[in-house]
């Protein structure tokens, strides 16, 4: 048995947070009935024009900044000719030869490591509309319909070197990207209709083998789960063919999730040739540095760099920093309720936020943007923990009642039920003589050298006080009264 | 009235001496009578252009009229107008009645001039003879066995025929100038980038450019200063700050008018390749022009004998990508029958294009091809840019080159046309203009056996005012524009 190595590079559209299209004044918005979007650029009618939208140029720089990319001075927008229905002009506009984009990293973890990609480039280009071949009534029966909403809405496609080196790093990859694309604002990132979608080009070769295998492309992965299945089926049929001694041949493969397998759509020999030439209605790109440095001075902390503050200034661990920057709106949320609480309590707010809150949200099937509580009220309730107002299982009962919408703050449900931790000394004192008097069976068995007397000692004193015994304070006067 | 210049058709709308209505279906029944003649327009729409009169002349009531209000327009079937059918020549559009307007005719109506009928041209204004269009071809009015020119066949033969005072055109490689040239009119075709080609049917993108086709200078001067502009909806219009291209025409000079001028005589133009008679009718204009005070000065343009060659590789990888979109799917010619998706699209095309169409669609898609790319389509920017500067370089030493706009009068109905080489090579002195991005007007200049000949003259870019202004004192001494041919009276 020879040892394989996995080689895949990622290219992945990411569709464009712009109102309009990118070469028309058309809306991008999804859902509408058919070809309302639509109108005499899109369907392109004979003498029709492009005109660039230059919303759809700054998320392209803007992504190029992120991922310390150059953004090129000079690019140029090229036809890619081909002809199906549902590419309106017979070409699809696209930056071929000169991307806007050039270079660029993007680190990603996977298990405990980190690792750099590399990216080839981003460029700018416009999607096409769709083909619908059911789901169009009696009256279509037999028919095809052209939905041409979608058509020039502006994707940018972010291509990777052969970087990566099995699918558990690819999918991290992709999380990452996708994380980023919608943390700096460019994509909405939804991936049921299609906003970011990636293809894998995948292949492998014998361990120390100089040069690559023959790569496959597995078209249109639009879930990570199917990412991961895809590349890992693709991978062992790919070794699998090897081993019975075949070739693999260059093709472009569709993922089948229900059979979990992967088939090949259309091989090398019917490729297209697109006969790419730059588009003469449109003057080639040009950015300045203006541009760009006013675009640099619009961008928030990354991800990047927040975790890396969050180590520093919190002192969170790698871990925390890493789940909470794994969005803008979790990271986002996780400040609010340091902002609240304090920054002594920033490491109780992380474990408050990954911890009971992530549970709730996650058990009920929701997302940070839609949860019950807010930041600012989980910071409220934090800051009370931390200043000894109540212990952390009485917080519990002021989540729920905060998530129930049974209060607007923890300190109004602190007071209405009367929830602060009793700590002063006093009171203390004359309840633990009582319960001590009371259980004399208990303290003689603490005596004998049972420790576990002692706790069930604590337990009687919390449960005497319904829970609002502050527990440490508890425990200290009765080691003070025992020993 | 019909012989009248633009300006002495504005008067006489002004002064409400002849309303538009009368003076718009003066044009329609001389249309009526002389088209089936020549084959000039595809689409006359008379309540629809009398409508617009009637507004016209509203306005002129109101003393609102500016210079073209009221007067009725020919525009080449190149043009989307707004519920007009616009074939482009072609059968694949022969059902497309436009649902907007191009930029040029949203600027005439603005302008409150009459839309008088939609021209006559070769098949997506591939040709230089209109022998190409799916309506048949064009007659030329000064002899119908003679081709009138192309591809903007069709105005040029309505104006010449005074089936209307003026025309569009577009110019790709020399469209608007060569059949001036053929029919004894004048046409410019201004710099790149002058004119919106906002609804304009795209044959070349980065060579067509539309301009005005008319019996005079001063004519195309108040056609341009309607049609140029800068549009937002064309990447490629240039945002330059409006200016009267006839405000050089009223100048008076002391002296001798063209007194300073420098004129080019490119080696190449008047080499091989011409016919002797149309050259000599040149060197005698040039004469005209040394009498106005020109001086005349030798300058070389060594690439030009590559503009053919490097203009049939460009224009047509630009068509074939520009005429993709003809595919029957959403609107224009379906075939009737077919088996399936791709046999839709093949029968499509092959029913809905002509020949020349075709031909230079595959001339397109081979020279584009991977493998074949860097050796045509990449050589022939090459050229593209060699031209350009022979042009800055000659620039840097005159100020107007003239030469032949055709290397001979109009030839023969079919003559040229089992021959595509020998057609191609009748724009000879006009793809390098528009290699080059160029302004360039050819006006009349005499006759060959009763035949037209046309003077070209190329401006630096932006120059179309002083070469409007050139032309235009040539035809103040000179009445060669201002014969018609006989027989449309």
């Amino acid at each position: 048995m020879k040892a394989w190595e996995v080689v895949i590079g990622i290219e992945t559209h990411a569709q464009l947070a712009t109102r309009s299209k990118i070469f028309s004044g058309s809306s991008t918005a999804f859902g509408a009935a058919a070809n309302i979007h639509a109108n005499a650029v899109d369907i392109a009618l004979p003498g029709v024009l492009p005109v660039l939208n230059r919303s759809a140029v700054e998320c392209a720089i803007r992504f190029g900044l992120a991922v310390g990319a150059s953004i090129a001075a000079r690019s140029v927008f090229a036809r890619k000719n081909y002809f199906y229905p549902d590419l309106p002009k017979g070409y699809q506009i696209s930056q071929y030869e000169l991307p806007v984009v050039v270079g660029g990293s993007l680190l990603i973890q996977v298990g405990d490591s980190e690792k750099v990609v590399a990216l080839t480039r981003a460029h700018l280009e416009e999607d096409a509309g769709k083909s619908l071949h059911e789901g169009l009534g009696q009256h279509f029966h037999g028919r095809s319909g052209i939905d041409l909403n979608r058509a020039g809405t502006p994707l940018l496609e972010i291509v990777t070197e052969p970087d990566l080196r099995s699918a558990a790093e690819a999918v991290a990859y992709a999380r990452a990207l996708h994380a980023l694309v919608r943390w700096i604002g460019i994509c909405d990132g939804n991936m049921q209709e299609g906003s970011f979608r990636c293809d894998a080009n995948v292949s492998v070769r014998p361990v120390g083998q100089p040069h690559f295998g023959t790569r496959r492309e597995i078209k249109n992965l639009n879930s990570f789960r199917f990412m991961q299945q895809a590349i890992d089926y693709e991978v062992q049929w790919q070794i699998a063919t090897l081993e019975d001694g075949g070739c693999i041949e260059q093709a472009t493969v569709l993922f089948d999730p229900d059979s979990g397998e992967t088939r090949a759509m259309r091989s090398k020999e019917d490729a297209h040739d697109y006969r790419y030439f730059p588009d003469p209605d449109l003057p080639p790109l040009t950015i300045d540095r203006q541009w760009v440095d006013k675009i640099r001075s619009q961008l928030p902390e990354l991800p990047a760099a927040q975790r890396d503050r969050l180590i520093a200034d919190y002192g969170l661990s790698a871990y925390d920093a890493k789940v909470i920057t794994g969005s803008l709106e979790l990271a986002a949320y996780y400040e609010t309720a340091v902002a609240v609480a304090g920054r002594s309590n920033a490491k109780a707010c992380a474990n408050w936020v990954m911890g009971d809150l992530a549970a709730r949200l996650n058990k009920e099937n929701r997302e940070i943007a839609e949860s019950p509580v807010s930041a600012h009220q989980i910071g409220g309730l934090v800051a009370r923990i931390g200043d000894g107002t109540i212990s952390t299982n009485i917080a519990r009962k002021v989540f729920d009642a905060l998530w129930s919408g049974a209060g607007s703050e923890a300190d109004e449900i602190i007071a209405r039920e009367g929830l602060q931790q009793i700590s002063d000394s006093g009171s203390l004192d004359t309840m633990l003589d009582e319960l001590l008097a009371a259980n004399a069976a208990m303290v003689a068995e603490y005596r004998a050298g049972k420790e576990k007397a002692f706790n069930a000692l604590v337990g009687q004193a919390m449960k005497a006080t319904r829970g609002k015994a502050n527990p440490q304070r508890v425990s200290d006067l009765l080691r003070k009264k025992l020993d | 009235m019909i012989e009248h210049s633009l300006q002495a058709l504005a008067q006489a709308l002004a002064s409400r001496e002849i309303s538009s209505v009368e003076l718009t279906q003066l044009y329609l029944d001389r249309i009526a009578r002389y088209n089936s003649q020549l084959n000039a327009y595809i689409t006359i729409d008379a309540d629809g252009s009398l409508a617009q009169a009637r507004a016209a002349d509203a306005r002129l009531a109101r003393g609102e009229g500016g210079p073209l209000t009221g007067i009725p327009i020919a525009h080449k079937d190149i043009f989307c107008a707004q519920g007009w059918l616009t074939t482009c020549g072609s059968k694949m559009l022969s059902n497309f009645v436009s649902p907007y307007d191009a930029a040029v005719i949203t600027r005439f109506k603005t302008a409150a001039a009459v839309m008088l009928g939609k021209t006559n041209m070769d098949e997506f204004a591939m040709g230089s003879s209109n022998e190409t269009s799916f309506y048949g071809p064009v007659c030329n009015p000064w002899d119908a066995s003679c081709v009138p020119g192309g591809s903007s066949g069709g105005s040029a033969a309505a104006v010449a025929a005074r089936l209307a005072p003026a025309a569009t055109g577009t110019d790709t490689g020399g469209s608007i100038r060569q059949p001036a040239a053929l029919c004894n009119l004048s046409g410019m075709k201004p710099t790149y980038g002058v004119i919106s080609r906002y609804g304009m049917i795209a044959f070349a993108s980065s060579l067509d450019q539309a301009g005005p086709l008319a019996r005079s200078a001063a004519d195309c001067a108040i056609l341009l200063n309607a049609m140029a502009g800068f549009d937002e909806r064309d990447s490629t219009s240039l945002d330059r700050p409006a200016e009267d291209y006839g405000r050089e025409l009223a100048a008076t000079t002391g002296g001798k008018p063209l007194a300073g001028l420098k004129i080019g005589l490119p080696a190449e133009f008047f080499g091989e390749g011409c016919s002797p008679v149309v050259m000599q009718l040149v060197e005698t204009a040039l004469g005209e022009y040394r009498k106005l005070g020109a001086e005349t000065i030798a300058v070389s343009l060594p690439n030009m004998q590559l503009s053919v060659a490097a203009y049939y590789v460009i224009a047509p990888a630009e068509a074939s990508s520009n005429l993709a979109r003809f595919d029957g799917v959403r609107y224009g010619y379906r075939a009737p029958a077919y088996h399936d998706l791709t046999d839709m699209y093949c029968k499509s095309r092959a029913q809905g294009f002509g020949a020349e169409v075709k031909r230079r669609i595959l001339i397109g898609t081979y020279v584009l091809s991977h493998g074949y790319y860097d050796a045509y389509y990449l050589q022939a920017q090459r050229i593209r840019r060699l031209i350009a500067n022979d042009f800055a370089r000659a620039f840097s030493q005159c100020d107007v080159i003239i030469g032949p706009t055709s290397p001979s009068t109009a030839f023969k109905l079919g003559e040229k046309a089992a021959d595509p080489v020998q057609m191609y090579l009748s724009d000879i002195y006009t793809i390098a203009v528009n290699l080059a991005g160029l302004p360039a007007i050819s006006i009349p200049c005499g006759f060959a056996a009763g035949l037209p000949a046309g003077l070209q003259l190329i401006g630096d870019y932006f120059s179309e005012a002083r070469l409007l202004n050139v032309a235009h004192r040539y035809q103040q001494e000179n009445a060669w524009h201002l014969q018609g041919p006989g027989g449309f009276t």
